[in-house]
């Protein structure tokens, strides 16, 4: 039974895990996309009719992936080029994304989707206690942590991830070190919005394999919030996201069992969670501030 | 060839002015090319999402009740923002706001007079600011990402609700059914023009708010600290206006405001609490305070606009069958705009022929215009 | 192009602009009667709305071109309600279906200004004026079949139940399910877990895997999503549909669904407001009426579908009823004596739970 509830648990922070991570990279570059819902959304419904009429999950996936990246692209554009104001143009993004991908979704509501299959590697899922959650689950949950590795490497071993960062924290001394900062953010942007499109396509294509209106339910937001509380340290946001989906589990398990507490306040516990662990990390404002990418947020425009 | 962005010197006066309905012709223009795509006539579908709503008083009352909340509270909002303090949680205070408001009429239903109804907003007020100085003081004190917190705070407070009203706070008399009881007559919200539609108070008090606030932003030592500490805090700190209070103030006005539409709507529209007295508005009032460009008197403007399109929405589903999620699309469109022209009022657009220049052209010499 | 545009927009801005000064065709009523829905979900959602939506299909066909039909979909309730309610009222609907509990006050307000105007409210209980109706459906006499099935089909004797609210309506299914299963295995248990939400995939799907690792073998759900049924049928698990035959969601292991069929009720009422006969009403019917359907029974072994539809045609034909006591509450106490029947009172505003329910109810 806990192994059960362990996948159950892999399956709901699997999502979260993934957006957060593309926006954490986004954020490291020193962009704030509050996007990240839309992009999530259009990449469900963009997984799941490309799955259904191909009757392929990759190609699904992999047509989320690309809708992903092309939405964030518009966020981009706007605040990248024509400089527009990060957090409204973000909001502007989650908006028309919900809207865009109800209009385009009504077709499809009521239909059982395509399932991706699960990567169940014979004799080695069959291992009694850890045999499916190591190795009989969907492929994206491998995937999610390949990308944390990934993130990670990139971010903190290599040149290009140097200059991702420098740029985050420093985007004038960095564009007179002759670094292309809006390439980079656009760069930046861009993988953000594949991740979070991906992450979309996990919902429609794994999690519930059908297409509903608003299917992504506030986990953009939530995505956003684990970047924060993971100090835009890659390991930490997987921490958080597991965190935050064993909680959710964790409220439905107690309520089967019977414990007698309200099952609203059960089901705040996520979000109240969140909070309390967004003030401790930001008790200490010295560290939360060498934390932060300084320049999360501000407009740049190279002067020539 | 590229696009270049030369900064003005000055603010562009005609495009502050022009930009918001460049932005509309831009949208009305996106979206009769979506109509079309989707196999509507888009000239009928425009008539129907922004002109038929206009052509009966019963219509026009009906704008009032939807834009009153989002005026309310985008007038709020245009403080924080201004302030560089970034309230996504005014949902969550319209909210607990209708709850602090409502306590009267529910828990002492046999206390009736005139009072009741102006006690009533008072508490609804008190209660959006208590709730937005959680978020608030989290800011001040730990420096901890407002966005998230009062966000997170949307979600506690809808459970909030929902728990009061499917337990404490459940109609004696309803069935068991999740809802509050009806308020008595002392404390519902008057209509302004009963005879010709429902449109409440809630709508003058939008009004007052947005003059009242304008007027502070305009014309006051207070406005000016709101606009200078949002634009560059070092320039506030040498102002000696304090960070921290500006932090608390602008929330707790925000909540306040956003409290008082909440009771406003539970009370005038509504007549007691449900599970969910709101579609929303916390949220689409971040839309009409960036369309309203951060301006109380052009947020009165985009809260009507917007409750336009909500009301033209419904009415283009019933004669012409496109679908109500059309009217979060064209939002979404609408807010695009306003935001990519505004940036015509910082910044000329130029088109640059010539290949990139020499490394002197990185000097940083200013353009002018 | 603008000219052009603009040219087009005056001319259909004038021609609007007559037709709303021509009164608003009474002159038509008798001929055609329109009839118009006010949904509080998509019509896409498979479940609740969906199924009213077939209603008025279902009135279309009947009618054909007597019948002029218009609906509004996914309307919040709350301010909201009231205008689109309006809205119908004033474009010249006849009779007009309000499908939401939580459109019970603003059909009585709008009702109060439209005394020509009939209104059909579903689940509620408010009748303020003599043009408004009411009208429900007797869902718990399918949870009682379900429950009969479910004891039959388990191993394990526990069935997992994925409630939304904690309203009448459902705890009086959850305790026609515990009753029915009760019937044919007394120490059948019931897990509920509270999804606070009608309609969520995510949550309904997550809800339905913490039952299956809390040890249920059966699933079934009071919320309207065909997540709990995807679910269940990945690990293997019988289960029950909610409001449309959700086989093509589980095909081997559906065991049956309760249908909301409101066809019969919309004909009729539409019918008779195009006859002149419509009159104030109160209706509460089930499978004797056609308001409740079951969908086949399928997945379960021949003995088990025949008693299912032996208990069905019982319940039909009025023969039972399935709140029959002897019946204790769960704090122990009387509550229906042998062979006493609970009245419907009871039963609408039903806020306790039977014994042998393990959950607390929230007061």
């Amino acid at each position: 039974m806990l192994e059960s509830i362990l996948i159950t648990i892999a399956t709901a922070a699997t999502p979260l895990l993934i957006a957060a991570m593309g926006e954490l990279v986004v954020e490291r570059s020193g962009v704030l996309n509050l996007g990240v819902e839309g992009m999530m959304v259009m990449g469900a419904i963009t997984g799941f009719a490309v799955a259904l009429s191909t009757g392929s999950p990759w190609l699904g996936v992999l047509a989320a992936v690309v809708v992903g990246a092309a939405f964030s692209l518009l966020f981009g554009f706007l605040t990248l080029t024509l400089v527009t104001n990060q957090v409204a143009t973000g909001l502007a993004l989650t908006l028309f994304g919900l809207g865009l991908s109800g209009m385009l979704g009504e077709g499809f509501v009521g239909r059982p989707g395509v399932k991706m299959a699960n990567l169940d590697i014979p004799v080695l899922s069959d291992i009694p206690f850890i045999g499916r959650l190591l190795f009989g689950q969907d492929p994206i949950f491998y995937l999610s942590i390949l990308l944390t590795i990934a993130v990670a490497y990139f971010l903190f071993s290599t040149r290009a991830g140097l200059k991702l960062r420098a740029v985050g924290d420093n985007h004038a001394s960095a564009h007179a070190q002759g670094i292309n900062v809006i390439a980079i953010r656009y760069g930046a942007v861009m993988f953000g919005g594949a991740c979070a499109g991906l992450a979309g396509a996990y919902l429609s294509l794994v999690y519930t394999p059908q297409w509903v209106e608003n299917m992504t339910a506030g986990r953009g937001w939530i995505a956003l919030a684990l970047v924060v509380f993971a100090s835009w340290r890659p390991w930490r946001v997987v921490a958080g996201a597991y965190l935050f989906g064993g909680v959710t589990i964790g409220q439905l398990h107690a309520q089967a069992q019977g414990v007698g507490i309200p099952s609203q306040l059960l089901s705040s516990l996520p979000y109240l969670a969140t909070i309390a662990v967004l003030v401790i990390i930001s008790r200490n404002r010295r560290l939360t501030l060498m934390n932060t990418p300084a320049s999360l947020g501000r407009p740049f425009v190279p002067d020539r | 060839m590229r696009l270049e962005l030369v900064r003005r010197p000055r603010q562009s006066a005609l495009f502050s002015v022009l930009s918001p309905f460049i932005a509309l012709a831009l949208t009305l223009i996106a979206g009769a090319i979506m109509f079309a795509f989707l196999g509507k006539n888009p000239v009928t579908a425009l008539y129907y999402f922004f002109i038929e709503p206009l052509l009966e008083v019963w219509s026009l009352h009906e704008l009032a009740v939807k834009a009153a909340p989002l005026i309310l509270i985008g007038v709020g909002l245009s403080i924080c923002y201004l302030s560089n303090n970034w309230n996504i949680g005014a949902e969550g205070q319209f909210i607990i706001g209708a709850i602090t408001g409502s306590i009267l009429p529910i828990l002492f239903p046999e206390w009736q007079n005139a009072f009741v109804l102006p006690l009533m907003l008072l508490m609804g007020m008190l209660g959006g600011a208590a709730y937005a100085s959680i978020p608030a003081f989290l800011k001040a004190r730990f420096s901890t990402n407002e966005i998230l917190t009062s966000l997170m705070l949307v979600y506690v407070a809808q459970l909030f609700l929902d728990w009061l009203v499917r337990g404490p706070w459940r109609n004696p008399e309803g069935f068991n059914f999740p809802e509050s009881r009806n308020f008595h007559a002392d404390a519902i919200l008057p209509e302004i023009l009963p005879a010709s539609g429902r449109a409440h108070w809630g709508f003058a008090f939008a009004i007052i708010a947005a003059v009242l606030l304008w007027f502070v932003l305009a014309k006051t030592l207070k406005g000016f600290e709101v606009k200078v500490i949002g634009q560059s805090p070092r320039a506030g700190r040498f102002g000696g206006f304090s960070r921290a209070r500006m932090i608390m103030f602008a929330f707790l006005v925000s909540g306040a405001l956003a409290g008082l539409a909440g009771i406003s709507e539970v009370s005038g529209a509504i007549g007691q609490l449900r599970p969910t007295i709101s579609p929303g508005y916390g949220f689409t009032a971040i839309i009409v305070a960036f369309l309203g460009r951060l301006n109380p008197l052009g947020i009165v403007a985009a809260g009507l606009v917007l409750a336009l399109s909500y009301l033209g929405g419904e009415a283009a589903q019933i004669s012409i069958g496109v679908s109500d999620k059309v009217a979060r699309a064209f939002q979404g469109m609408l807010l695009f705009f306003v935001l990519a022209c505004d940036m015509l009022i910082h910044y000329r657009v130029r088109l640059v022929r010539s290949p990139v220049r020499d490394a002197t052209a990185f000097e940083g010499v200013e353009k002018n215009a | 192009m603008m000219k052009t545009i603009k040219a087009s927009a005056l001319a259909v801005f004038a021609v609007a602009a007559a037709t709303a000064i021509v009164p608003g065709g009474t002159a038509f009523a008798q001929d055609k009667t329109k009839a118009c829905f006010v949904y509080v979900g998509p019509i896409g959602d498979f479940g609740w709305s969906y199924q009213h939506h077939q209603g008025l299909l279902d009135v279309e066909e009947a009618m054909g071109d007597k019948v002029e039909t218009a609906y509004l979909e996914s309307v919040p309730e709350g301010a909201d309600a009231e205008r689109a309610i309006e809205r119908f009222a004033r474009s010249g609907c006849d009779i007009i279906f309000t499908t939401s509990f939580g459109y019970m006050d603003p059909t009585n307000k709008v009702a109060a200004k439209f005394p020509d105007v009939k209104f059909e409210h579903a689940t509620g209980y408010k009748r303020e004026h003599p043009n408004v109706s009411t009208y429900n459906s007797r869902f718990y006499e399918g949870r009682y079949i379900q429950g009969v099935i479910a004891a039959n089909v388990s191993e394990k004797g526990v069935a997992g139940y994925i409630a939304s609210f904690p309203i009448p309506e459902v705890v009086m299914g959850i305790n026609a399910f515990i009753l029915g299963a009760q019937s044919v295995n007394p120490d059948f248990k019931v897990k509920v877990v509270w999804a606070n939400t009608w309609f969520d995939p995510g949550k309904e799907a997550d809800a339905a895997k913490a039952l299956i690792d809390q040890g249920v073998d059966i699933i079934t759900q009071h919320t309207d999503s065909t997540a709990p049924m995807q679910v269940a049928a990945e690990r293997g698990i019988k289960a029950f549909g909610q409001a449309s035959d959700m086989l093509e969601f589980g095909p081997e292991t559906q065991l049956t669904s309760i249908i909301d069929d409101w066809g019969p009720y919309y004909v009729e009422r539409v019918k008779a407001v195009h006859e002149g006969t419509w009159e104030q009403k109160d209706v509460w019917a089930g499978l004797a009426e056609g308001h409740v359907v079951m969908a086949p029974y399928k997945n379960m072994p021949d003995e088990v579908a025949a008693q299912a539809k032996e208990i069905e045609e019982k319940i039909r034909s009025g023969e039972f009823h399935p709140f029959t006591g002897p019946i204790k509450k769960q704090d122990g106490s009387d509550w229906l004596a042998e062979g006493e029947v609970a009245d419907d009172g009871t039963l609408l505003g039903m806020n306790f739970y039977v014994e042998g329910v393990d959950d607390k109810l929230p007061n």
